[in-house]
């Protein structure tokens, strides 16, 4: 089972946490299209690289935060604190 | 059927070469010799341009090279694979086939393609052993009732075999199923969809191959797609580890690997890439004949002919390229299959393995034309693209040969994401594949 260095509990496996995946840029809400809402919303790079992703610790913490992550190793690097 | 996509294109059938048959007599007449059995499909030096380059030498890439060739006349085409064909899902799947979706164009696009499967033995002349044993998705809960009794009456509507039953009809169909109201997730009912069932998945990749070949295609194994060349907005051409193809027409067909195909192309994708892994057991004598989902124990099950138990589950739970398996896989499948099943608790599992699943937003794919001229996509096919095959390599060779999308994947084309019109699937496709 591959684990994660949660920034608050430390190493925990996997299935305490929900990925929520890429970091993508917010728009601004108040002038973004529907378009460019609608890319935010669904288009991913899904890169077979390293990636910089987002977790949440479900049944830990309850904390967002970040990892650098493999995607076909699924090697972590290094992981920071998201707030 | 209302679809409108029936029979020949533009009213002609082109000629169709048959490949060599195979009989019981030729397969006595090789037990006895010893001699070697002919090659299944030929191998062709790569030429330095084709009509069309498909990528993905799976069912999708297999399937629309065929229909390309059968229907169309347009044999002038290559299948590309960096491995072996049916080495990605097409060779790592379930088998599941059906047609009980959710939206109208989701139901009348997947049961087309039931209707090819039924003649698909014949068509290909390759005994692909579609069996359709009535396929079971069970609800443990009033909200997938609810969704359970939608889906069957957009099914009717569609003229598609579907209904709710209670859990005594459940019963007489699987008696092995634990329908006791004192377990923790208590079955309320099931949607019945007689016609779904199972097929070799292996012998349909291998069949249109098979066909695809006889109908003067090229299929070329171990050459990997490393770059597509444009100019102007338009496709040139496409780099490989074996040299320079030029051509009009690329066809990217790559189901899990899909985004990176299209970045070469310059064409944005909204698609993750998860694994979703399955596992087989030692074979026991016949007892389970028809297909069981459950969505809310994430997990189904089936009976080969062999009499492996096949067991699938839900994507895994983060996006990833690779495709090891993982022990909590295997945990919670054996867990969940246990409170069906208590019986087989004695059962050893043989095998477990994974597949990249191409996830879109929707649950449906994404099919046809793209902002670069001459690039195709027939991609996001997530965990149940396998019994979409021989439909989409329908459609996708009508949408190369006209240059438009035919009617039946209107709905599913690229420009929906930004359009905002999507064709929500989910509640039919999470876990039932
Ligand atoms: C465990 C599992 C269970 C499933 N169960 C079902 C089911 O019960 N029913 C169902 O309908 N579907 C099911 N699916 C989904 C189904 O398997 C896929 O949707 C389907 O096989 C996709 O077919 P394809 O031809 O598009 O892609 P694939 O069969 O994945 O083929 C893509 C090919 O592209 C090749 N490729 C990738 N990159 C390159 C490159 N750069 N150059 C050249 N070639 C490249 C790969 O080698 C691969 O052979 C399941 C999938 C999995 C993993
Ligand atoms: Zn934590």
């Amino acid at each position: 089972m591959i684990q994660l260095p949660c920034p608050w509990c430390g190493p925990r496996n996997a299935t305490e946490f929900h990925h929520r995946g890429e970091v993508t840029p917010r728009p601004e809400v108040a002038s973004v299209t529907p378009e460019e809402w609608r890319r935010y919303l669904y288009f991913r790079r899904n890169a077979c690289d390293w990636v910089e992703e987002s977790w949440y610790h479900a049944a830990g913490c309850r904390r967002f935060f970040k990892v650098r992550r493999h995607t076909s190793t699924n090697e972590i690097v290094q992981a920071g604190r998201v707030q | 059927m209302a679809n409108g996509n029936n029979g020949p294109v533009n009213g002609h059938r082109q000629r169709k070469n048959k490949p060599p048959r195979y009989s019981a007599f030729s397969l006595f007449r090789h037990g006895l010799s010893h001699s070697d059995w002919p090659r299944v499909w030929r191998t062709h030096p790569l030429k330095q341009s084709y009509d069309v380059v498909i990528i993905g030498g799976g069912i999708h890439g297999l399937a629309t090279a065929y229909y390309l060739a059968t229907n169309h006349g347009i044999r002038d085409v290559a299948v590309l694979d960096k491995g072996y064909l049916g080495g990605g899902g097409s060779g790592r799947n379930t088998a599941i086939l059906r047609s009980n979706y959710l939206t109208p164009e989701g139901v009348r696009f997947y049961d087309r393609s039931l209707q090819l499967y039924q003649h698909l033995a014949a068509d290909l002349n390759f005994n692909v052993m579609f069996s359709q044993r009535g396929h079971l998705t069970l609800a443990h809960n009033d909200s997938s009732l609810r969704t359970m009794r939608w889906r069957a009456e957009v099914n009717k509507l569609q003229g598609v075999d579907s209904e709710v039953i209670d859990p005594t009809e459940i019963k007489k169909l699987v008696p092995f199923l634990d329908t006791s109201e004192n377990v923790r997730y208590p079955i309320l009912g099931a949607l019945y969809h007689p016609p779904g069932g199972i097929i070799r998945h292996d012998a349909v990749v291998w069949g249109y191959a098979r066909a695809a070949d006889a109908n003067g295609v090229h299929l070329h194994q171990n050459t990997e797609v490393t770059g597509i060349d444009t100019r102007g907005g338009r496709v040139t051409g496409v780099q490989t580890s074996r040299g320079r193809i030029s051509t009009r027409v690329v066809v990217n067909c790559t189901a899990g690997w899909s985004t990176l195909i299209s970045d070469m192309a310059g064409v944005d994708m909204p698609v993750t890439t998860s694994p979703l892994q399955a596992a087989v057991t030692e074979p026991v004598r016949p007892f389970l004949d028809t297909v069981v989902v459950s969505g809310t124990l994430h997990v189904y099950v089936s009976q080969t002919d062999r009499g492996e138990l096949v067991f699938g589950a839900s994507v895994d739970p983060f996006t990833s390229y690779s495709m090891r398996g993982s022990l909590e896989f295997a945990e919670g499948l054996a867990g969940h299959v246990l409170e069906l099943m208590p019986a087989i608790s004695k059962m050893r599992l043989l095998r477990q393995w994974a597949g990249l699943c191409d996830m879109t937003p929707d649950y449906s794919p994404i099919m046809g034309p793209t902002p670069v001229e001459g690039f195709y996509v027939d991609v996001g096919w997530g965990t149940y693209g396998f019994k979409a095959g021989p439909v989409s390599g329908e459609a996708m060779a009508a949408c190369i040969a006209h240059q438009r999308p035919p009617k039946i994947i209107d709905a599913f084309g690229l420009d929906r994401f930004t359009s905002g019109q999507l064709v929500g699937e989910k509640g039919a496709a999470a876990v039932g594949h």
